[in-house]
């Protein structure tokens, strides 16, 4: 049965791209679609369709009228304005979007944010605070994990998931023995976070903050 | 991305039967191939079914002693399931040789099987591909190939199935389980379930419109050594350029199936029996028949090796 059957129409949402809720973005595609030649109803194919869904970030509930064609990524950033978590490649190859959904990390562009009925995430902001940073974040601090901080917020994200998958149980494609318990390394570390690219190259000073942030744990 | 509706559907018959009903309708669980493909509009559905709800999440046993694994079982999760890891140490294998933790959280067992080729050709609207769009030509048999398909191509495509899951699945024998708009289910085996590329590269499965993955049959354990080596351009999070999965019995019988080389994952049983007479033995019966193109002929010399290389470490 459709969850959501009724058709939302706005000229402004008549863009082919991501951030189906930035205006500015759409300014071209607005104006080709104010013009005379194209004031008519829009072809059915084209009409955005709109959803509702409910979704908890950061332990705050949001009920979200959404395009349905909008990511969680894009929610995150242009609809709740939460944009600590970044765009990278929006292909989920950077790792730049990582959040984590009820406990998981996943790339939040390459996921509708009406898939998340009812989720809980969790972004950079969730973490910490400036003025009470998640260990993660204090270590990144410490250690220089970053140059230019964009792929940060994913890197933290995904390093805090990391250390639980490890603790798990979860076995890596370096994991020499799958029927024992994966131990934290080096090598399981680059492995783990291999999803998530940083282009300042930033690497040794990222994994030596989150050994440090393991040695504090042990 | 175009635009499209979007329902939850609330069981798999039912789902299957809504996915009938609707031009352009498809289904959508880890998302993580489709969103993709989608923001390039390579994928233009007009309608999403979310199948997330519905009940395919468990990893059961099975009354032949295998297992039945739903189609929603994220591949994080079929990789660490402490039976897969025990008794089918190829498909953790191959699962974690696979994507980044962050995809393969989302990513699951049935999408794995339907993911896409990563052919530059078919991802670049701009170029023809038989694939995306039938009878516009193959840019990819004269262009820039070093990744492509040695095997089992044809003249209208050359493109290769990405999966390392499906390499493993395939030395398993698995079957696929589903459901069709009509409700009947049906019972596909995995070596007939993806298709060569022939003059209809853009048809990939057996699957028929839309009928629905509902689970993955393991048969019972094997035994033996499990190993899946993957060759690939960086040391992770890259698809293969060849990928071996294989299953070595003490006596030095077992099984192999390749990755990266052909539009499926590529067995050939009779080249098996060969397995005690060596590498070279057995990769001339799987390859019989290759035509590589110049800049992937390097292909052919490293599926030797490297099964070389698995049939040694399988030694101990």
């Amino acid at each position: 049965m459709p969850e959501h059957n009724h058709f939302g129409m706005s000229r402004r949402n008549l863009l082919l791209g991501t951030a189906t809720s930035v205006a500015l973005a759409s300014i071209s595609k607005t104006a080709l679609a104010q013009s005379p030649t194209l004031a008519g109803p829009l072809p059915l194919s084209e009409v955005p369709a709109m959803a509702k869904v409910s979704v908890r970030v950061n332990g705050v509930a949001h009920d979200l009228d959404v395009d349905t064609r909008t990511t969680l990524l894009d929610v995150l950033r242009e609809h709740l304005h939460l944009t600590g978590t970044k765009k990278g490649c929006d292909h989920g190859q950077c790792g730049a979007c990582t959040v984590i959904v009820d406990g998981r990390r996943i790339n939040s562009c390459l996921t509708l944010a009406v898939m998340h009925q009812d989720d809980n995430v969790t972004t950079i902001e969730g973490l910490g605070t400036p003025e009470h940073m998640h260990p993660m974040q204090a270590a990144f601090v410490e250690h220089d994990g970053y140059q230019c901080g964009y792929c940060t917020p994913g890197q933290i994200c995904s390093a805090v998931a990391v250390l639980d998958e490890i603790e798990a149980g979860i076995p890596s494609h370096v994991t020499e023995d799958l029927n024992a318990a994966p131990q934290f390394s080096n090598a399981e570390l680059r492995e783990r976070m291999s999803g998530n690219i940083c282009r300042c190259g930033a690497y040794s000073n990222i994994a030596a903050a989150v050994t440090e942030v393991v040695g504090r744990r042990a | 991305m175009k635009p499209f509706t979007y329902e939850r559907a609330t069981s798999p018959a039912e789902a299957a039967a809504s996915a009938a009903r609707i031009e352009g309708a498809k289904f959508v669980a880890g998302g993580t191939n489709l969103l993709d493909l989608m923001k390039l509009q390579i994928e233009t559905p007009k309608h999403l079914i979310d199948v997330n709800g519905l009940s395919l999440n468990k990893i059961e046993p099975t009354a032949e002693g295998g297992l039945r694994i739903g189609a929603l079982v994220r591949n994080t999760d079929l990789a660490a399931d402490k039976r897969v890891r025990r008794d089918y140490g190829l498909l953790s294998r191959a699962l974690l040789a696979g994507a980044s933790g962050q995809l393969r959280n989302k990513a699951t067992t049935a999408g794995n099987l339907l993911q896409r080729t990563r052919c530059p050709y078919f991802y670049d609207t701009n170029q023809p591909c038989n694939k995306r769009q039938p009878g516009s030509g193959c840019a990819a048999i004269d262009g820039v190939n070093r990744q492509h398909a040695v095997i089992g191509s044809s003249d209208s495509c050359i493109a290769t199935n990405p999966s390392d899951m499906a390499v493993a699945m395939r030395a398993l024998d698995a079957t696929i389980e589903t459901v069709r708009p009509d409700g009947a289910t049906r019972r596909i085996p995995i070596a007939d379930f993806h298709r060569l590329p022939g003059d209809t590269p853009h048809v990939e499965t057996a699957l028929a419109p839309g009928e629905l993955i509902t689970s993955v049959l393991l048969p019972k354990p094997l035994g033996g050594t499990h190993i899946y080596r993957k060759v690939r351009d960086r040391a992770s999070y890259a698809f293969a350029l060849v990928s071996i999965g294989a299953i070595v019995q003490r006596d030095g019988t077992g099984r192999v199936a390749v990755g990266g080389i052909a539009h499926k994952p590529w067995r050939v049983e009779a080249a098996e029996a060969e397995m005690q007479r060596g590498a070279n033995a057995v990769a001339n019966r799987l390859l019989a028949g290759a035509k590589p193109t110049e800049a992937n002929a390097f292909k052919v010399t490293l599926v030797e090796r490297t099964l070389a290389a698995v049939l040694t470490e399988a030694k101990g």
